[in-house]
């Protein structure tokens, strides 16, 4: 197999595109599409400070990777979610990627600020993992973006996420969510960040390329507690229709962006407020990031009081 | 040849020179799913893995994502 652009051999074969790439063609093919996902989208400037929240996955780090060489005023975030010896590990990463590059990290930890690691927030609220730690990585990211001045957020998702979202939400028809889902979201509130996708025209293997390629320490292990989530089994489902019509993802993400999320954008009207414990921007009075960390405290409170007697 | 699987790590043994397309196809993982590594390099599904040496399957797949804002 040889590379489209310069007919060297090549090492990665990106069917959807019909096309194949040497290394460095497709280090120029992924900065490429990040760069026009920047554009397209006017996620940021190079004039604005940008936090890319970082994991030590694949994703986020090929995305600060990026960032960093097109000149972008970067910091990193790191948010510790207390999951044993993976979050060890993956923060670990981070800040040997900060440090490589000589660019800021900040750590946030869940338990200094839910009062529980992920690991009891999920016991606690009896929900799947991913919920609690979603929404408190949600609240977080914006809550420290306001705090140091920074207008924008950029997360790792790419286009398999982003597909396996869309079906998630359209499987459940989630007509509240589909608005919402876009690879920029905009600022709709003084307190509320800009929050974007630069890797949204990517798709996962093209991420771990890229990150390979790069020679990239990330976490290869995944979260203990992915195993069996839904995201997981709808991107399986996705693959396997990718993988019998090349572009399926790409087509089912691109059409609903270009052609049906108008739609159900007028459609939505949200009020949003200020909670009235944290001051950060609700739809109700009381935001679900405290009204979690008052579960985790209630519940720990009875624990405790349970084991006193 | 070795190969090298994750999430569990573990190793199976398939004998003979191979594709890395056959490779794939025997041991039922979808190519979309993993970066094929022999040593420092990626391979196409084209290639030819020969009897003796050591590729990784790396999947690439990650997720366990609460529904977005």
């Amino acid at each position: 197999m040889k590379c489209r652009k310069c007919g060297e051999p090549a090492v990665l074969e990106l069917r959807r595109h019909n096309a194949a790439f040497c290394a460095p063609d497709f280090l120029e093919f992924f900065r490429n599409q990040v760069r026009e996902a920047i554009r397209k989208h006017r996620m940021f400037t190079r004039d604005e400070a940008v936090l890319v929240a970082v994991s030590g996955g694949k994703d986020s780090l090929a995305l600060w990777d990026v960032l960093i060489d097109e000149g972008y005023r970067t910091t990193g975030l790191y948010l510790d979610l207390g999951i044993f010896e993976y979050s060890v590990e993956s923060k670990a990463k981070c800040e040997k990627f900060a440090a490589a590059r000589g660019v800021p990290l900040l750590v946030s930890a869940v338990r200094d600020e839910v009062g529980a690691p992920v690991p009891v927030i999920k016991e606690v609220t009896r929900r799947p993992p991913c919920s609690g730690c979603g929404l408190s990585k949600r609240y977080l990211m914006n809550r420290e973006a306001l705090e140091h001045g920074m207008p924008v957020v950029a997360t790792g998702h790419n286009l398999d996420d982003e597909a396996a979202t869309l079906f998630g939400s359209v499987m459940h028809w989630q007509t509240d969510a589909l608005p919402r889902q876009s690879p920029a979201l905009p600022s709709t509130h003084p307190k509320l960040v800009r929050r974007v996708k630069p890797l949204y025209r990517l798709s996962e293997r093209e991420t771990a390329a890229f990150a390979f390629l790069r020679k990239i320490d990330y976490i290869v292990e995944e979260c203990p507690f992915a195993k069996g989530a839904t995201s997981i089994t709808h991107k399986e489902i996705l693959s396997r229709l990718e993988d019998a019509s090349p572009g399926a993802k790409h087509n089912f993400l691109f059409g609903f962006l270009d052609r049906a999320r108008p739609a159900f954008e007028r459609a939505e009207s949200v009020i949003l407020n200020e909670c009235a414990r944290c001051g950060q921007v609700t739809t109700g009075t009381i935001c679900a990031f405290c009204k979690l960390a008052d579960q985790v405290k209630r519940r720990q409170g009875e624990g405790h009081a349970n084991h006193r007697a | 040849m070795k190969v090298i699987l994750r999430n569990p790590r573990r190793e199976v043994d398939v004998a003979g020179n191979r594709r890395v397309k056959d490779i794939l196809r025997e041991l039922d993982i979808i190519p979309e799913t993993v970066l094929v590594i022999c040593g420092d390099d990626l391979v196409t599904a084209d290639q030819v893995v020969r009897e003796g040496d050591t590729i990784e399957l790396r999947p690439v797949m990650s997720g366990g994502r609460a529904r977005s804002r």
